[in-house]
């Protein structure tokens, strides 16, 4: 089914109509065209191309343009034999460790990979010395010479699933080696082993083309391509044709059979980038979306940041996914809030859209986003902005194992920022460096600047990541998961870093989350995400007493603390988060609500702000909860 | 042994305090230096093995069903051929160890010398055609990434890995024939064949560069296109650094490890490539030499020939992975 999908691509097809072409030319050329090719025409030696013999004749006379057809059986035929005898015995060595057991596998894997790194070439002129020069010794030679390749492929390919149950479970219930290889193993590398062998045919082709025209294939009075080529070569002053024609038939040849393989192999794998329609598709959503879940947030003075209306929208296959719908909030001046949410919620889109590190496709709009006094929807990302952002707005990522530069050293990466954004030389920002390292108390600083990221443990990384961010001065550190990818002990180290760090420069500080214990303890003020919107805002210290929306109230009844009872099952949310690219009508949240009528799933609850500032999106805020056993049920 | 060695080795590298450095190196050259050694062994003996491989008698083979059968004992004789194979193999080696690669059948010249004075040509097309490929493909596949990235332009990407697929599908030999029609027989610019100035490399060079540059030119795109995508870049952009600064510092170095393991593959290929171009241009180099002496089953001479294209190749693989462990210090602790 996926392979018929191939014929769909314009490359596919081109090139599956090509090979098709090829293989029809190769089968029936000879038989219809034989005649025309080795007719002898006296009067017309050597002669241009003519309306009669359309890219000349040879020095018999004989049609060159029938000759080029006709050699297309022969040329595709040692091609395609030679190809044979490599995947043949490749497969052979590939599988050596699962025939003859590990200690003689790893000693056929550690030939194969001496002999894979020869040239094909290489390996074909040894082998042509040995069988000696003609058609039969050079189809040998290219089969040997692509052996290795192959073994090197299907070695890995068998490693890949010999570990899977399926092998395993066989080779308990004793089945022979053999079959194992047969029954289990081949079936399941089929795939990319005829992609490659497709396009090592293509490239056994151009070899063979190669060698005849070292004289070292194909011997008069047989011809190939190659031998062609070569009898063009002498003549090409005075009628080139003789030579390009053949040249073109070899590379018309294997272009058909590397552009099947190629279509093969991007059908069987790999993705199509979202395109142009997908990008005009997400402008579209997003200008309906527009207005329609408007938030205000004051932008008095002491607010390091206010955003308004920020949305978020994904180019999807289908619909676009609207990840943030509509939202608003401000960060005073060292003020610690923190976001929460399930997976999916939108929370790290937030974070990623405030310190405007999303790009195209994805969009990003709002009324406005302002931090420390600067519209950041507004203008360009000129090198002023670029270096009040450097210095005065630290980042801290999820995964510290992937977010440095693996081939950089540590020091140096949080160097740079006061390198370009603070004009110091690299000895001085080098210094600062280590500094900001012994700062976030990475012991024997000195020598850690010196090392690679992959030297440093995930604690010491997020340490380091931290540590990036007081390179300047921040005023703002927005911590996406910054404690996610870590064990639990060190988790309360960063948060107790980060906590520090913001008693000592005075940052504001936005925690995401997914962990309501993490953000309860950090932050001053907690905003919950559902489905890419505010659901509730309130301080952190009243999150386990006071929230009034149903779903943190479930979110923070998910936590076992010191009073849960361990004789009942532990509470989980019902239901599964809504997916973004199909957001219901009424409340996001009303399908896993305990409480929801048919209003909630008709009518938006708006965010409504009380008068102690506190808010809350729901119809039905603050109404007791059924028994909480009973949600679980 | 290696326990002292390397503790010496430790001491004499600056500046890096602590066994663990020295020795991480340290086992990387051991073992890279090891695997060299197990090739040029496999190498050496191939090379020696191949003259018994050859089915019936090889001498009488190369000197033709018409010589005169002393003839062919005698040049049996000199070639060590009657002595048992452990001997033969000894003398291989020893001589091998001097320099020495014995004497060509038809022209009775000493192989090495022949060698000596044909291998820098060949070595000269090769590095050239290798530089040129590398100079052109990491610029066009580094901007291509940056302009097509994330699915814009569509229509340059769609022509820019059209037009590198077909011209990596066409073979150098090939190139060789069209530049020749194109170039030289059509408009003269440049000679159709011979080693006579710097205007005879050019053709040479680009039948032989352009194949590669197109196919180098996509990985290192592809390769570009992925680690855009990765957290480490998100980073740098964090740092608000300029995009030149972010393309070419941070991504470039990750996208040219894979490259470089491409670039050694297909300079090594180079190597071998020279032999159709040389060829198809008469270039007075080791290409045409080994064909010459395959088809005259001059042994001694092919057996050198192979030699030094091999020992070329498994050089070029190891400062290849060399240069890899240098950019990319993850890549020296690997099982390689």
């Amino acid at each position: 089914m996926r392979a018929a999908r191939v014929l769909l691509r314009p490359v596919g097809l081109a090139g599956f109509g090509l090979l098709v072409l090829v293989l029809l030319v190769a089968v029936f050329g000879p038989v219809l065209w034989d005649g025309r090719a080795t007719v002898v025409d006296t009067g017309n030696l050597l002669a241009g191309p003519s309306a009669e013999h359309w890219i000349g004749t040879d020095n018999l006379g004989r049609d060159l343009f029938f000759r080029v057809l006709v050699a297309t059986r022969l040329s595709v035929a040692l091609a395609l034999a030679s190809t044979g005898i490599s995947v043949a015995l490749g497969i052979v060595l590939g599988a050596a460790p699962l025939l003859a057991g590990r200690r003689a596998g790893r000693l056929v894997t550690g030939a194969v990979s001496v002999l894979v790194a020869f040239p094909g070439l290489l390996l074909v002129l040894f082998f042509a010395v040995v069988f000696g020069v003609g058609a039969r010794g050079a189809a040998l030679a290219v089969g040997l010479a692509g052996a290795p390749a192959f073994a090197r492929l299907c070695h890995t390919l068998i490693a890949g699933i010999s570990a899977r149950d399926y092998i395993a479970a066989a080779r308990i219930a004793g089945v022979s080696r053999w079959r194992i290889l047969r029954r289990h193993a081949l079936p399941n590398i089929a795939e990319p082993l005829i992609v490659n062998a497709t396009m090592a045919a293509g490239g056994a082709l151009l070899t063979f083309a190669g060698l005849s025209f070292l004289g070292l294939g194909v011997q008069a009075p047989s011809y190939d391509w190659g031998r062609l080529m070569q009898d063009g070569l002498n003549g090409i002053y005075v009628h080139p044709l003789a030579a390009l024609g053949p040249g073109i038939a070899v590379v018309l040849a294997g272009l058909a059979f590397n552009l099947t393989g190629e279509a093969f192999a991007a059908a069987f794998g790999v993705d199509v980038i979202p395109g142009v329609a997908r990008l005009r598709q997400v402008r579209n959503a997003a200008a309906e979306a527009r207005g329609s879940g408007a938030t205000t947030a004051s932008t008095d003075a002491g607010t390091i940041l206010s955003v308004d209306d920020l949305r978020v929208t994904i180019p999807g296959a289908q619909r676009p996914i609207r990840a943030v719908r509509g939202v608003g909030f401000a960060v005073r001046d060292g003020e610690a809030v923190g976001v929460v949410g399930e997976s999916g919620s939108g929370k790290s889109m937030t974070a990623l859209a405030l310190a405007r590190l999303i790009e195209e496709p994805i969009r990003v709009e709002a009324n406005h986003l302002v931090f420390a006094g600067e519209d950041l929807m507004a203008g360009g990302d000129s090198a002023a902005r670029r270096k009040r952002l450097g210095t005065s707005l630290a980042v801290v990522f999820q995964d510290p194992m992937t977010s440095f530069n693996p081939v950089h050293r540590v020091g140096p990466q949080l160097a740079e920022v006061s390198r370009f954004h603070q004009g110091l030389s690299r000895r001085a920002a080098l210094a600062r460096a280590v500094d900001r390292l012994r700062a976030v108390r990475v012991r024997d600083p000195e020598r850690r600047a010196r090392q690679y990221p992959f030297e440093f443990s995930g604690g010491m990384r997020q340490r380091a990541m931290i540590g990036m961010g007081l390179m300047g001065t921040p005023r703002l550190i927005i911590a996406d998961e910054p404690t996610t990818a870590l064990d639990v002990t060190v988790q309360r180290q960063v948060l107790e870093l980060l906590t520090e760090v913001r008693r000592d420069t005075g940052a504001a500080l936005l925690l995401i989350s997914h962990d309501v214990s993490v953000v309860t303890d950090v932050c001053d003020r907690v905003l919950v995400m559902y489905a890419g919107r505010i659901v509730e805002e309130l301080p952190a210290r009243d999150l386990r007493t006071l929230a009034r929306h149903p779903y943190t109230r479930a979110l923070v009844a998910a936590v076992p603390d010191m009073e849960t009872d361990l004789t009942r099952p532990l509470a989980v949310i019902p239901g599964l988060p809504v997916d973004p690219s199909r957001i219901p009508d009424g409340c996001a949240f009303a399908a896993r609500c305990p409480l929801a009528d048919d209003h909630c799933r008709t009518a938006d609850p708006p965010l409504r702000a009380d008068a102690a500032g506190n808010r809350v999106a729901c119809h039905k805020a603050g109404q007791a909860l059924p028994d909480t056993a009973e949600v679980t049920a | 042994m290696s326990e002292t060695t390397s503790a010496a080795v430790s001491r004499g590298l600056p500046g890096r305090p602590g066994g663990l450095w020295a020795n991480r190196w340290f086992r990387f050259a051991l073992r890279r230096t090891g695997r060299l050694l197990i090739s040029l062994w496999i190498l050496v003996t191939a090379s020696f093995l191949m003259i018994h491989l050859v089915p019936g008698d090889p001498v009488r083979a190369a000197l033709g069903p018409t010589a005169p059968a002393d003839l062919v004992l005698a040049r049996t004789r000199e070639l060590g051929l009657l002595d048992p194979l452990w001997r033969q193999y000894a003398d291989y080696l020893v001589h091998l160890f001097h320099g020495e690669l014995g004497t060509s059948i038809t022209s009775r010249l000493p192989v090495s010398e022949t060698i000596a004075q044909r291998l820098p040509a060949s070595a000269q097309l090769a590095v050239a055609a290798f530089v040129v490929s590398m100079l052109v493909a990491v610029p066009v596949g580094v901007g291509m990434a940056v302009l097509t990235r994330r699915g814009r332009r569509r229509r340059t990407e769609l022509a820019f890995t059209g037009t590198s697929v077909v011209l990596g599908a066409i073979p150098d030999f090939l190139f060789g024939v069209g530049l020749v029609y194109l170039l030289a027989v059509q408009t003269h610019v440049f000679p159709v064949a011979g080693r006579d100035g710097l205007g005879s490399y050019v053709l040479p060079v680009l039948a032989l560069a352009i194949g590669p540059a197109a196919v180098l030119s996509r990985i290192v795109r592809v390769e570009m296109l992925a680690v855009m995508e990765a957290d480490y870049i998100r980073t740098a952009r964090a740092k608000r650094l300029t995009p030149v600064r972010i393309h070419l510092t941070h991504a470039l170095p990750n996208a040219v490890t894979a490259t470089l393991t491409l670039g050694g593959l297909l300079l090594s290929s180079l190597v071998a490539g020279t032999v159709l171009v040389e060829n198809v241009f008469a270039w007075p180099g080791l290409g045409s030499t080994i064909v010459s002496s395959i088809t005259s089953k001059d042994y001694p001479l092919v057996q050198g020939t192979v030699l030094v294209y091999g020992v070329g190749v498994l050089l070029i693989n190891t400062l290849v992975d060399v240069a890899l462990a240098l950019l990319d210090p993850r890549s020296a602790i690997g099982d390689g």
